[in-house]
């Protein structure tokens, strides 16, 4: 039987702001345990929230980076429950009104493109961190975290795949960096996905039951999580057993997922009004301001790099996939050179070495100044592309050379005087008289064999467009 | 020193003709030899509060001093003050001494007041009759037998029985008034959002407001001076203009229209009350105010709209009391479940456990719309009806609480009969709107008060209208024969 995925994705974006949500202690990582913990961190008694408005600004302008409407008024609520690290026993989040409403993404596939719809996306505070086995016999709490502020953006189901999944994801991941309201660390945890995952028959209209992974924070993770997961459900399904709606983990080590909690033992969160809150409510003015600062958006970016420098759709895609490659492909052609070419070293000749190195263009050893001397030097037919590869890979191990002084340590100099290819011309001719015979009665083999020739010479460095062009104006006197 | 309102202590300490340290010590004397058969206080402090005394002095020395430099009050043990055992109440709080100073606190160090110590009160501030104290219950100075009215009956007490010139009291749904009227001074419920809630231990924290307890409305005007402010510390306090409310005071109230709801005078009035609170409007009448009968509909609903709302919010502030960061943990327990259950257990008295189930229960899934959104709606026709009354009167007046003091152990056991205490009372927190209940005779040897509701913001003219009350009549000024 055939079967339809369906997964929705839940993010937990953390924002990059100075103090946490409701009060000024830092938001920094990796402090010693407690030692960002003020009163209201820990909850003591008679402290208050006091919103802090960075978090705000950053969710409007993610808001108006996915299209999506901007709640003016939106209501802080408490969600309920006990747990050592949730110090005032409850969770300040948004419930009935959040501040994002309906927005989309629209994320790159295959085959073009799919808009993925978000339903909505809400501040809310994090939890701190329980860990257990570091005291003998104890649970050890840090609330360092606790009261950090997240964005959490909800999609509705329209992924269909694992790969649509993880393209999803790492399109807001990029998105979310791009306009610089997180820096998009997986690993501490300051980007994480909770996935919802139902299969149901091919072309079916009613939903099957889902299965909500939580936590996965690498999108590798993602993938596999995905992959068991939906096996797993279908293997259920046509074994005659049904799906539970439940809460389940991913375990990477040995990459199966595995129940947690089901429906029935969720909690009643018991959600109402934050009382200590008020309303929040933005205005107009404000919203207009926060888009008058926002940085272009990729798609606008994409669009104007097709228009005004003629790229192609894939490569403006490519380049503006992360703000990083967009910036350095911006500063590569404020340097006067050719936005194809610029694009095409990016994308090919960068990439590739970023890849195998795995590190991100910021950490390239070739900065734009020198691959943008180095661009101009093929313009200019200094040197053929050919060469320029290989000035690329020796910039790249000795970051410290010139381009220029390159040429000339590797002799790759071109050469594109008239007079001394017409001497080297006139050289092969004259060495070659057999080949011209076999040229003049029309086998056009010997016109490639005396370019050859001609490049053999100059042991390479001959411009081969212009020896062409010199040596057919010769044959034709 | 005794019986000197706040304005003739702060002009004799300027007149050096006591120390401050002097008279913190009168008071701190009369605190030690009351408090036993009072119970007001749950904490003393000598030495920090001779300090502070000291330091005031020299202030005045110096001639730097404030209106309240030197002043010694009572604060109600639900605000935190650095370095003092903070209870609540409570024994999940028994030994937490608060690192910080509430905002009400603060504005009284600023001002140089001292602070004489912390006054006992119902646990969370959830009582009528300060029974629910952990602390044991607190008596009413007029008749040790009776009991002071709650939350703030040991601020209620300390006033009444001059332990104190003055005291901080909370009031969510009467905690102010209600013991004012039972123990015959002067109290005030200011507007929602005027006093920072800062510090103060919440309860049901859109109700909670903070407010003076003292003989006089001169006192209490006197101590708004100090404790309203705009606190960026609390999101619900509001940027009102400062104002100096003993300015008003003197005003002229002829011509004052004073709505009578006929609600606060039907059934569960006690007839002796009421004769009581209408010879006081009939006062007002000769004074040159004039009657306008009001009514207020949905009365009726104050309470039980209140014993949802309420409940709802003490059930998540509560939660907070878990034994893992502060306060009192269960010695022995076998796993976290274990230990929550334990600690809650043993470390909330009855009421408090009441009023959490209640608002757990009025949350849960399923039933949040019929009861707590419910409630929400019912609170704003309870507002609207206000609003109307006020297009007909500048002030409502009523009884303050149904009855005198009743005996301690009376209601203990019927929580019903207790929630009706504060039957004319709440529906002032429900809209947000500044009350007061002022001393206006006497029933069996008891004080009765009568209540003073104002729009939001009026409590410069609910002064005024006190203190011109209180310059005809002198019951706020009657101390209680059993304390000398």
């Amino acid at each position: 039987m055939d079967w339809d995925i369906v997964i929705g994705i839940e993010t937990h974006v953390q924002l990059k702001t100075q103090t946490k949500i409701f009060s000024g202690a830092s938001t920094s990582f990796g402090n010693e345990a407690n030692s960002q913990a003020c009163l209201v961190s820990l909850a003591y008694p008679g402290v208050l929230p006091v919103l802090n408005h960075e978090a705000v600004n950053c969710a409007i302008k993610f808001g108006l980076a996915v299209d999506a409407k901007i709640n003016k008024k939106s209501i802080f609520a408490r969600k309920n429950y006990f747990y050592p690290d949730l110090p005032k026993g409850y969770q300040i989040s948004q419930f009935e009104l959040p501040i994002v409403g309906e927005g989309k993404l629209s994320i790159p596939l295959n085959d073009g493109y799919k808009d993925i719809r978000i339903l909505r996306a809400h501040l809310e505070e994090d939890a701190g961190k329980s860990s257990h086995g570091i005291l003998q016999g104890k649970s050890g709490i840090d609330l360092n975290r606790a009261g950090t502020p997240l964005l959490e953006i909800v999609t509705e189901p329209d992924m269909s795949s694992a790969a649509e999944a993880v393209a999803y994801a790492k399109k807001l991941h990029d998105l979310v960096q791009w306009i610089g309201i997180c820096d998009g660390n997986m690993q501490e945890g300051n980007f994480r996905c909770d996935v919802n995952v139902s299969v149901k028959k091919k072309g079916s209209t009613t939903l099957g039951t889902r299965r909500e992974i939580k936590n996965l924070n690498s999108f590798k993770f993602i993938k596999q999580a995905i992959d068991f997961e939906v096996n797993w459900q279908i293997e259920t399904i046509e074994d005659g057993g049904k799906i539970q709606q439940s809460t389940i983990l991913f375990n990477p080590d040995n990459g199966e997922t595995k129940a947690m909690r089901s429906k029935e033992e969720a909690n009643d969160y018991r959600y109402f009004p934050d009382p200590d809150l008020l309303p929040l409510v933005v205005s107009e003015d404000h919203i207009h301001n926060i888009k008058q600062s926002l940085p272009e958006l990729p798609g606008e970016m994409q669009k104007r790099f097709e228009i005004d420098l003629g790229l192609s759709e894939y490569d403006a895609s490519e380049l503006t996939n992360n703000k990083d490659v967009a910036d350095y492909f911006m500063n590569l052609i404020k340097r006067g050179v050719s936005a194809k070419l610029s694009a095409n070293w990016i994308l090919v000749n960068l990439f590739s070495r970023l890849n195998d190195a795995d590190i991100s263009i910021n950490e390239s050893p070739i900065g734009f100044d020198q691959l943008a001397d180095l661009i101009k030097k093929i313009e200019d037919q200094t040197i053929s592309n050919n060469a320029a590869k290989k000035i690329f890979d020796a910039l790249w191990d000795s970051p410290a050379g010139t381009v220029d002084s390159l040429i000339d340590e590797l002799g790759l100099k071109q050469i594109s005087n008239d007079s001394e290819i017409e001497g080297l011309i006139d050289k092969v001719l004259n060495d070659n008289g057999a080949m011209i015979e076999e040229y003049k009665s029309g086998k056009d083999k010997a016109f490639n064999a005396l370019v050859g020739q001609v490049m053999k010479a100059s042991r390479g460095k001959a411009n081969p467009s212009q020896v062409n062009e010199m040596l057919k104006k010769k044959l034709s006197n | 020193m005794l019986n000197l309102s706040l304005k003739q202590l702060s002009q004799q300490l300027r007149e050096k003709a006591f120390s401050s340290e002097e008279l913190t010590r009168f008071f701190l004397d009369r605190i030690r030899k009351y408090n036993d058969s009072l119970n007001a206080f749950i904490t003393i402090d000598e030495d920090t509060s001779i300090a502070m005394a000291k330091q005031a002095d020299l202030k005045i020395a110096s001639g730097n001093q404030g209106t309240f430099t030197g002043i010694p009050i009572a604060q109600k043990d639900i605000f935190c003050a650095d370095g003092w055992k903070t209870t609540c109440g409570s024994k999940m709080l028994e030994n937490f001494v608060a690192p910080y100073n509430a905002t009400v606190v603060q504005n009284f160090n600023d001002a140089g007041a001292i602070n004489l110590g912390k006054t006992n009160m119902d646990e969370f501030a959830m009582g009528s009759s300060n029974e629910t104290s952990y602390f044991g219950a607190v008596k009413n100075p007029w008749n040790l037998e009776y009991v002071p009215g709650g939350s703030s009956g040991g601020s209620a007490s300390a006033v009444a029985a001059r332990l104190a010139p003055a005291a901080t009291g909370t009031d969510t749904g009467g905690s102010i008034r209600q013991p004012a009227s039972l123990c015959g001074f002067t109290g005030l419920k200011p507007t929602y959002g005027l006093v920072s809630r800062y510090g103060m231990i919440a309860f049901a924290s859109s109700l909670d407001q903070a407010g003076p307890m003292a003989p006089s409305a001169e006192d209490c005007a006197m101590m708004l001076n100090v404790m309203a402010s705009h606190d960026i510390k609390d999101s619900t306090s509001l940027p009102h203009p400062k104002e100096d409310y003993l300015a008003p005071l003197d005003n002229s109230i002829k011509g004052l229209r004073i709505g009578m709801p006929k609600e606060f005078f039907g059934e569960g009035l006690d007839s002796e009350v009421q004769k009581i609170i209408e010879g006081a409007i009939n006062e007002y009448k000769k004074m040159g105010a004039e009657i306008v009968e009001i009514s207020l509909p949905n009365s009726e609903l104050a309470i039980p709209v209140y014993y949802v709302i309420a409940p709802a919010e003490a059930s998540s502030n509560l939660s907070r009391y878990d034994g893992v960061r502060y306060g009192y943990r269960t010695k022995e327990y076998d796993d976290l479940m274990d230990m929550y259950f334990k600690t809650r257990q043993e470390g909330f008295g009855d009421e408090v456990k009441r009023r959490i189930l209640i608002g757990t229960y009025v949350l849960s899934a399923g039933y949040y719309d019929a009861y707590y959104l419910k409630a929400q709606k019912i609170r704003q026709l309870i507002s609207n009806d206000f609003s109307q009354a006020f297009q007909k009167c500048d002030v409502i007046m009523g009884p303050s609480a149904p009855s005198a003091a009743f005996k301690s152990g009376e209601k203990k056991e019927d929580p019903l009969a207790m929630y009706l205490q504060d039957i004319y009372t709440i529906s002032t927190n429900l809209a947000g709107l500044p009350a007061m209940s002022i001393p206006a005779g006497f029933t069996k040897g008891l004080p009765v008060g009568l209540q003073l509701i104002g729009n939001h913001f009026s409590e410069g003219h609910l002064l005024n209208i006190a203190h011109q009350f209180q310059l005809n009549s002198d019951w706020h000024r009657k101390t209680p024969k059993e304390i000398d």
